[in-house]
């Protein structure tokens, strides 16, 4: 005899309606009074299909009770218990799997000294200062490195090169040198490359804006907020707070280079956590159109590190502004809280990772040396290498680091409803924290499983209230 | 569906799936291009030991008679072997290799 339970699903309930996300497929479905009933009759039950019709039939009808279970049995949302899930083996992506973006560091140098930074602070993976990586990278390799993007894209139409640092701006020659022969290699080969650039923004002057205009580079800035934020630790050499600088070079990039929007990053920290202030100086008062948030990655003994009533107060703010958020989607007005929009995007795709990241995926970062980390924050690090610009991916390695790191490894990240999004998070924050890239970042589950329902129950609204506003994020 | 509306693209997808008409179970020789899984065994990577994709046997991995000691060593199917745990350990004592010399492997009464 069948016996039913609940498959694995978060509840949620926006714009008055019921909804379930399914877990581990990330799909959504608005429920309708007949399988709200019977969800809440199996509620944490096991019952078989009469069972649990039998209760239900006065009020709906036997039939209409019978086809609901098999719609909620057919898209998981009962299961017969104790059943084997039937995606056993882990899937892996294929083998050859395309390049989509490279994040090249055009140099490890920096004109700031900010206290938390991941290049040079307390935490750091790779020795910039004294290690055997240069400091700048050559054209040379810039250009061995464009070569290598190309050749590993594959298929892939479009190229995404990212430049970081250090400071990308100090290596402004060679960002100039790369982008003109992307550009010409992509025409060769019948591609698009975009082009992103992060800096922060001390070097901005008007010949650079003109440049980045000029060749649609998508700009962020990395910026923490007012002075007293911005100056608590993004400070030069001396000490001194670059608020001062940055604020008119920052003011003119937004006004000369209309052409790609320009975000901010926010670096949150003990220290920092006002993030309503921050959004509201870096959009009204600055103008950034869009802005992100991300709390400092760092072991927990520092004294920048957030702590547990700081994330609370940072969940409160993030969700206010989500709300925020939401009512300008609704009215088809422009909100720049990235964060949200990231997360809705994800939310209606159905993404359900079984990496947190693209990092060793489709995604890597390459060393002003050559060598091909998983990510621009591994950038230089010998033990995060996968390859190098003129050997190409290693692909043995490639795929030993992705079994690795599937999220079937990460037991403990099985019953969590998050999953599908979180995957465990950032291999550089585990590495930080935990000292390996494989471990779960269990210290923010909690975090994200609030932030997560947030964002669902944020997406419910816009499901419900704007939906044409999702058409935007469908192929 | 009725009762439940699909709202992301997962969903839809997932609508559509099992509303399509022909979505019962697919047997190995379905005819649909792709790797060769099969079923049973699956498990244990021991592949085509029933039929192979065409629903013959003449493509098979591996000469069909193998299959008696995929099936009792690494696989649950104890009424049709012996059970050689407790009572016929060496019951295939004289069928080193299974091609050749199955004629070999003793028949056990309980």
């Amino acid at each position: 005899m069948t016996l039913l339970t609940r498959g694995e699903m978060h509840e949620f309930t926006a714009a008055n309606q019921r909804f379930v996300y399914l877990v581990p497929s990330a799909a959504v479905f608005r429920l309708d009074p007949v399988s709200e009933a019977v969800l809440d009759t199996l509620g944490d039950r096991i019952l078989t299909p009469d069972q649990l019709a039998d209760g239900l039939a006065d009020r709906f009808g036997l039939e209409n009770v019978h086809a609901t279970i098999g719609e909620l049995h057919a898209v998981r949302a009962v299961s017969e218990a104790g059943a084997w899930p039937d995606d056993q083996l882990m899937q892996m992506p294929p083998a050859d799997m395309p390049l989509t973006t490279m994040v090249m560091n055009v140099t490890s140098k920096c004109n700031l000294a900010c206290t938390y930074c991941y290049e040079y602070g307390d935490d750091r993976i790779t020795d910039s200062a004294c290690g055997d990586q240069p400091d700048f990278m050559s054209e040379e390799t810039a250009r061995q490195s464009v070569d290598f993007m190309f050749r590993e894209s594959g298929e892939n139409k479009v190229a995404h090169l990212n430049f970081f640092g250090g400071e990308t701006l100090l290596n402004f020659k060679v960002l100039q040198s790369s982008v003109a022969y992307a550009r010409e290699r992509a025409a060769a080969l019948g591609k698009e490359v975009q082009f992103g650039l992060t800096t922060n923004a001390t070097l901005l002057k008007p010949h650079i804006i003109e440049w980045l205009a000029e060749n649609r580079i998508g700009v962020t800035v990395s910026i923490d907020g007012p002075q007293d934020a911005q100056d608590e630790f993004r400070v030069f050499k001396n000490g001194r707070g670059s608020y001062d600088v940055v604020v008119p070079k920052i003011k003119a990039l937004l006004q000369k280079h209309p052409t790609r929007p320009i975000g901010a990053r926010v670096t949150l920290t003990q220290q920092n956590l006002s993030v309503r202030k921050i959004f509201q100086h870096l959009t009204d008062d600055l103008g950034f159109w869009e802005v992100g948030f991300a709390p400092v990655t760092t072991s927990t003994f520092r004294d920048y590190a957030i702590e547990d009533e700081g994330f609370d107060s940072m969940l409160e703010q993030f969700q206010q502004l989500a709300y925020e958020w939401l009512e300008h989607t609704v009215d088809n007005r422009h909100h720049a809280f990235s964060n949200v929009r990231d997360t809705i995007e994800e939310l209606h795709r159905g993404v359900s990772k079984a990496f947190p990241c693209g990092a060793g995926l489709g995604l890597v970062g390459v060393g002003t040396g050559g060598d091909v980390a998983l990510c621009h924050r591994f950038a230089g690090s010998d033990d995060h290498a996968i390859g190098s610009i003129t050997g190409g991916m290693d692909r043995v390695q490639q795929r030993a680091f992705l079994e690795q790191h599937h999220i079937d490894n990460k037991p403990e990240c099985h019953t969590c409803f998050a999953r599908p999004l979180c995957s465990g998070g950032c291999y550089h924050e585990a590495h930080t924290r935990y000292g390996s890239t494989t471990a779960a970042n269990l210290h923010y589950c909690t975090w994200i499983r609030r932030w997560t329902d947030t964002c669902l129950r944020i997406y419910g609204e816009v499901a419900e209230r704007n939906p044409q506003y999702l058409a935007q994020f469908e192929n | 569906m009725k009762h439940l509306r699909p709202i992301n693209q997962k969903a839809s997808k997932i609508e559509a799936t099992v509303s399509r008409p022909d979505h019962d179970v697919r047997a190995m020789q379905g005819g649909s291009p792709g790797p060769h899984i099969p079923l049973g065994c699956s498990f244990v990577f021991s592949p085509g030991w029933e039929v192979d994709s065409t629903g013959g046997t003449a493509g098979l991995c591996q000469p069909v008679e193998r299959d008696l000691f995929d099936c009792y060593i690494t696989c649950f199917w104890p009424a049709h072997v012996p059970d050689h745990y407790n009572y016929a350990p060496d019951w295939t004592a004289k069928c080193a290799a299974a091609q050749q010399d199955w004629r070999n492997i003793d028949l056990i009464f309980p």
